[in-house]
C-alpha cells in the first residue's frame, strides 16, 4: 500500500494506523495523528483502517512562541 | 491577579519556548521569568524519534500551564485540525490561535482567524486569538466565543515594540473587561512596561528573551518591567503637560534681594 507519512512516500504492508506506526517505529503517548486532514484519536488507531494513498500526519510536542 | 478563562494567574508574563540556545537555558529563563504559562507547538515527528517526548517532559517538569499554538497555519482548516491534535497531546482546551495571512509580516489572516475561533469555541476550546489591534475584528472574535484577545504590537520577532499606541489605547478603552494580552513585537522591557502602563493585562514574549545574550537575566528584567508597568497603571499615571510645573512649593519662598 502506498502511503504518505509526514510528507514522505512509503510503500508498506499494513492495514491499520496502529500497525503503520509500529512498522515505522513511532511510539509514545505524546504523539497526535491525523489521516487525510481528520484527527484520529490515539484510542482509535488500532481500528483505523488505512487505504491506498492516505495522507498521515504524526505530530509531536515542539518548542513554540 | 488576572483571570483568563477559568484560570487565575498572578504572573502577567507569558513566555514562548522557542529559540533558546539549549533546553537548560530555556528552563532557567522560564524559572527566572516566574511565568505560569508557556507556549508550545506541534511539529512532525521523525520515525523512531523521541525528540517530542523529551521536550514534553522538560516542559512538564517546569510545572507551568501549557498554551499550545497553531503557529504556521495559513487556513482555518489547518488551524482547527492543529488545535484538535494539540488538545489530544497536551490535554488542554487552551489554544493560542494563529492563522497567518502574510509571509513577510506574519500578520494574522483575521477573516480565517474569526472563522477558526468560532469553530473551536463551539467545540469547547478556550481560544487565545493572535490578532491585530483592529476593533471590529476584536468584536467579531468576542462574538465567536473568545474571552481573551491577544493583539500584536508589532510583527512577530521584530522587536520593534509598540507601533501604534493610539490603537492600543483605543482597544483598552473599548474592551475594559476583556483580558488583553499583547502578543508579538515586544523587543525590550521598556516596551512591555509601556503596554502595561496603558492597562494591558499581560504580555506574551519569546524572541526578546530567547535571543538575549543572557535569556534568564532578560526574563527576570521583563518580569520586573511588566510588574512595574502594571503597578503604574493601577496607581494612575500622570498625564503629560505642555508647560513646566514646579514641584517645590512656591509659597513661602525666601526673598533675598
Amino acid at each position: 500500500m502506498k502511503l504518505n507519512v509526514n510528507g514522505d512516500e512509503h510503500e508498506i504492508a499494513c492495514s491499520t494506523l496502529a500497525e503503520l506506526m509500529a512498522a515505522l517505529d513511532y511510539e509514545g503517548s505524546w504523539l497526535a495523528t491525523a489521516v487525510n486532514g481528520e484527527l484520529v484519536h490515539a484510542a482509535d488507531r488500532d481500528g483505523w483502517r488505512l487505504r491506498d494513498h492516505d495522507r498521515i500526519e504524526i505530530l509531536s510536542p515542539m518548542k513554540g512562541g | 491577579m488576572l483571570q483568563v478563562y477559568d484560570t487565575e494567574i498572578t504572573s502577567r508574563l507569558l513566555l514562548g519556548t522557542a529559540g533558546y540556545p539549549s533546553p537548560a537555558v530555556l528552563s532557567d529563563a522560564v524559572r527566572a521569568s516566574q511565568t505560569q504559562i508557556v507556549t508550545v507547538s506541534l511539529r512532525r515527528e521523525t520515525a523512531g524519534g523521541k525528540a517530542g517526548g523529551a521536550f514534553f517532559e522538560l516542559i512538564r517538569e517546569l510545572g507551568t500551564k501549557i498554551l499550545p499554538n497553531t503557529a504556521g497555519c495559513h487556513t482555518a482548516k489547518e488551524a482547527v485540525l492543529t488545535a484538535k491534535m494539540a488538545r489530544e497531546v497536551f490535554r488542554t482546551n487552551w489554544i493560542k490561535l494563529e492563522v497567518i495571512g502574510n509571509h513577510d509580516t506574519l500578520q494574522p489572516d483575521v477573516f480565517a482567524l474569526v472563522e477558526a475561533a468560532r469553530i473551536l469555541s463551539n467545540e469547547g476550546f478556550e481560544v487565545f486569538p493572535y490578532t491585530t489591534d483592529d476593533l471590529v475584528v476584536a468584536e467579531r472574535l468576542l462574538e465567536a466565543g473568545c474571552r481573551v484577545l491577544m493583539p500584536w504590537c508589532a510583527p512577530i520577532g521584530s522587536a520593534m515594540g509598540p507601533q501604534n499606541l493610539s490603537a492600543l489605547r483605543s482597544m483598552r478603552a473599548h474592551f475594559p473587561d476583556v483580558p488583553l494580552i499583547v502578543d508579538a513585537g515586544i523587543g525590550r522591557p521598556s516596551h512591555a512596561a509601556t503596554v502595561m502602563e496603558l492597562g494591558f493585562d499581560a504580555v506574551l514574549l519569546n524572541t526578546a528573551v530567547a535571543g538575549a545574550g543572557d535569556p534568564a537575566l532578560m526574563a527576570s528584567g521583563f518580569a520586573r518591567a511588566i510588574e512595574a508597568g502594571r503597578q503604574a497603571f493601577e496607581a494612575g499615571v500622570l498625564e503629560p503637560r505642555d508647560m513646566a510645573v514646579p514641584s517645590t512649593p512656591v509659597i513661602g519662598k525666601a526673598v533675598f534681594s
